[in-house]
């Protein structure tokens, strides 16, 4: 099989299977529909390790293969085209691979759902828009699967379309992706302006010459071109990788079912702003104002959206928060130009979250459909493998060592503190204390659902919706299709990072895809300090974020296992502190009261003024009241006599004649 | 002797004789219809003078299509009176105002 067919089949295979499931839906039935969309991404996982293996291998390189030329226009060519690298090959075996996890858990977790086909059908095309985003060559692929995902996404959340609040949320992470996609599509723009091109290689190799352009945004004030690009480019990333203020739509998502949460609100759409910037590397290396703006935003977002996993009770909310938090992480590194850390932090995230999710929703199944962790506890006994899955996820989370969180969240805090950027100082504080508020939330997690006393009880009952923390039945493990993919992806949890650290942070894996220039290259300054990983992991008994990691653990087992009170009392005497978070700082009240709001009265103004009353009122009820005033006014002439007629004739006449006489 | 000014003069008198006719008359379209034959003659009667005393003949060939669009006029003109009459039985101007606004 030649590589181009491989590539092509990587992409495409999810796409039939989605076909077949969805359109013949009732033709093939669940069983049909799960094995035929399990098999597809099976195959594109398989061929996605193959080509890993022949980049391993040496066989081939970077490897740029134009599919098929959509249209020439101007002579600018719109191409389908794949570029395959290091980074896009990584991204594609995660892809794949939690998509595949995720595909099997699907199977235990929507089990008696009527949407059974559906659900399959979504996220295998799911898996194609995704795969099409990572394996592009050219910006237009690019923005088409960053679309087709956000389709995707609208589409999951609002899976249980007839929930309320479902259809609330996916109007929401709908509309506030919007805004972020118009940034980017500003973004191409420009680059389609400045370089006449949107193909990646040939953008990235005329980079350095257009250092110097400038466009004026408003006004007469000039930009650098390249920082409007960046910056624009990023607006696009922080809607779809949900950083501050356009974070708003990840919570919310949470609506959607949980193996949904999983694989795209954790592992992989939402890391796809992240994969965009990486990508984009020689152009924002040009930027510094660009990067800092970078840093900050990640900085903010990874502190402020951990505090607010704090007080959440929803078990799936505070695991979304605290992607929220991590893709913050992720963001710095991007700022302080430590790609490869952020994409080393995306692999392992990916991982880790996908089975923090997964895990979660083991929970929920057991307890049927609770959600709220204060109806929770001591579960450890009743479900095993899902409370040691957890713990080895909750682990990885917060960075102890030998972990895989350990490793990418570590390379990140480092290469922020030797940073020289504008900013970084901040930034470097708020990525600390972040260190600690995960811990603090991960474990309050962990404690509230699997430790302690149980919250709920078994009762006696036929009926189907009991009240909150009462259960028909006692809760029991999984079946073994959430299991199996929950074991799976705790083994890369535990070792990918420890196995991978070295290659891809300081071996040059991703030098063929990323681009850092010499006086922001933090990493091969870490790179000095760098032992091997066992070496690091032993270190980090001697570093700050080491014994925050423990304070937080220290806190939240005497708060939550030992002295729940504690909480209680916290929550009491800080109420401005506490009302602050649990509004998640105002920001959705905010877009409430001044967008939504706003755009409705601004409708409502130009409705009533503007339509009704100017157009409808004075131009068309106007025009029809003036004619008929003039008209009841001129009709008094017409008498109807004919001497009258005649007289206004001769008189026509004699004015005619008299205008004549004057003029000539 | 004749001079071109009593020719007009008569031209004149006989278009303000038809003016006034139409105008004063309240009661009857026949008259108006002769006031306007009247107002047609007068003006057949300057053309006939213009064309006397410049030595042009073109106001003569004027002439004899201005009576033959005056004759057609009063044929259908009577016509109309014939139809209206039958339909309203009057020709009283005063009362054939269904025009009015």
């Amino acid at each position: 099989m030649s590589l181009k067919t491989t590539l092509l089949l990587i992409p495409l295979l999810p796409l039939i299977g989605s076909l077949i499931s969805g359109l013949a839906r009732n033709q093939v039935g669940r069983a049909g529909a799960h094995w035929i969309t399990i098999l597809a991404v099976a195959g594109s996982c398989l061929l996605s390790v193959s080509v890993l293996q022949m980049q391993l291998a040496g066989e081939i390189g970077v490897e740029n293969i134009s599919i098929y030329a959509w249209m020439v226009s101007d002579g600018i060519r719109f191409e389908v085209g794949f570029l395959i690298d290091h980074l896009t090959t990584l991204m594609m075996t995660v892809v794949t691979f939690v998509s595949l996890m995720v595909h099997i858990y699907t199977i235990g977790y929507m089990h008696d759902d009527p949407g059974y086909q559906r659900f399959f059908s979504y996220i295998n095309l799911f898996t194609f828009a995704m795969l099409m985003l990572v394996m592009s060559n050219n910006f237009l692929q690019l923005f088409f699967g960053w679309e087709a995902v956000g389709l995707v996404s609208y589409l999951l959340i609002g899976f249980w379309f007839k929930r309320e609040s479902a259809i609330r949320a996916n109007m929401k992470a709908f509309l506030v992706n919007r805004v972020g996609d118009f940034g980017f599509l500003l973004g191409i723009a420009a680059v389609l302006m400045t370089f006449g091109s949107l193909d990646y290689t040939t953008v990235f190799a005329a980079t350095p010459m257009m250092a110097g352009e400038t466009i004026s945004v408003v006004g007469d004030s000039e930009w650098n071109m390249l920082t409007f690009i960046c910056i624009c480019l990023f607006i696009g990333a922080m809607g779809k990788s949900a950083q501050a203020p356009l974070h708003v739509w990840l919570p919310d998502s949470m609506e959607g079912p949980t193996p949904i949460s999983a694989l795209i609100h954790a592992a992989t759409m939402v890391t796809a702003g992240i994969f965009m910037v990486a990508r984009m590397s020689p152009l924002f290396e040009m930027s510094d104002v660009a990067l800092s703006f970078v840093m900050l935003i990640g900085a903010f977002t990874a502190f402020a959206m951990g505090l607010i996993g704090i007080v959440q009770n929803d078990i799936k909310r505070v695991v979304a928060y605290s992607t929220l938090s991590q893709l913050g992480y992720m963001t710095v590194a991007l700022g302080v130009s430590a790609y490869s850390a952020a994409i080393f932090h995306l692999m392992t995230h990916a991982f880790f979250k996908a089975l923090l999710f997964l895990g979660a929703g083991s929970v929920i199944i057991a307890l049927h459909h609770q959600q709220d962790m204060r109806y929770m506890g001591a579960l450890r006994k009743h479900m095993p493998i899902t409370w040691i899955t957890a713990w080895i996820g909750t682990l990885a989370l917060v960075g102890f060592p030998f972990f895989a969180g350990f490793y990418s969240k570590d390379m990140i805090i480092e290469a922020v503190h030797l940073s020289q950027r504008w900013g970084s100082g901040v930034a470097y504080i708020a990525v600390v204390a972040g260190v600690l508020i995960t811990s603090l939330y991960s474990f309050r997690l962990l404690y509230m659902t699997f430790h302690g006393k149980a919250r709920w009880e078994v009762v006696e009952s036929d009926e189907h919706h009991l009240p909150d923390g009462q259960l028909a039945h006692a809760p029991k493990e999984s079946p073994l299709v959430v299991t199996v993919p929950l074991i799976l992806l705790a083994i890369p949890s535990v070792l990918i990072g420890w196995y991978t650290v070295e290659p891809v942070l300081f071996g040059g894996w991703l030098d063929d895809s990323i681009y850092v220039a010499k006086h922001n290259d933090v990493l091969a300054e870490l790179s000095q300090h760098f032992h091997g990983a066992t070496a690091l992991g032993l270190h980090a008994v001697l570093t700050i974020p080491f014994w925050l990691m423990v304070a937080g653990f220290a806190i939240a087992t005497f708060v939550y296992l030992f002295r729940p009170r504690v909480a209680e009392l916290f929550s009491q005497r800080l109420p401005f502190l506490y009302r602050l978070l649990d509004h998640k700082y105002y920001f959705d009240e905010f877009y409430q009261k001044i967008f939504a709001q706003g755009g409705l009265r601004v409708g409502q103004g130009l409705w009533k003024r503007a339509d009704a009353g100017f157009i409808d009122g004075f131009l068309v009820n106007g025009s029809a009241r003036a004619v008929n005033w003039v008209a009841a006014r001129v009709r008094r002439w017409q008498t109807g006599y004919l001497y009258d007629y005649a007289f206004a004739m001769i008189i026509g006449l004699i004015a005619i004649l008299a205008a004549w006489v004057v003029l000539y | 002797m004749l001079t071109i000014t009593h020719f007009l003069t008569l031209g004149a008198i006989l278009f303000c004789l038809s003016v006034a006719g139409i105008f004063l008359n309240r009661k009857n379209v026949i008259i108006l219809l002769m006031c306007i034959e009247l107002m047609l003659l007068a003006v057949n009667m300057n053309f006939v003078t213009f064309s006397r005393f410049l030595d042009n003949l073109d106001g003569q060939v004027f002439v004899f299509f201005i009576l033959t669009v005056a004759a057609a006029e009063a044929a259908i003109g009577l016509a109309i009176l014939v139809v209206l009459f039958r339909n309203r039985e009057t020709i009283n101007v005063a009362e054939l105002d269904d025009l009015k606004g």
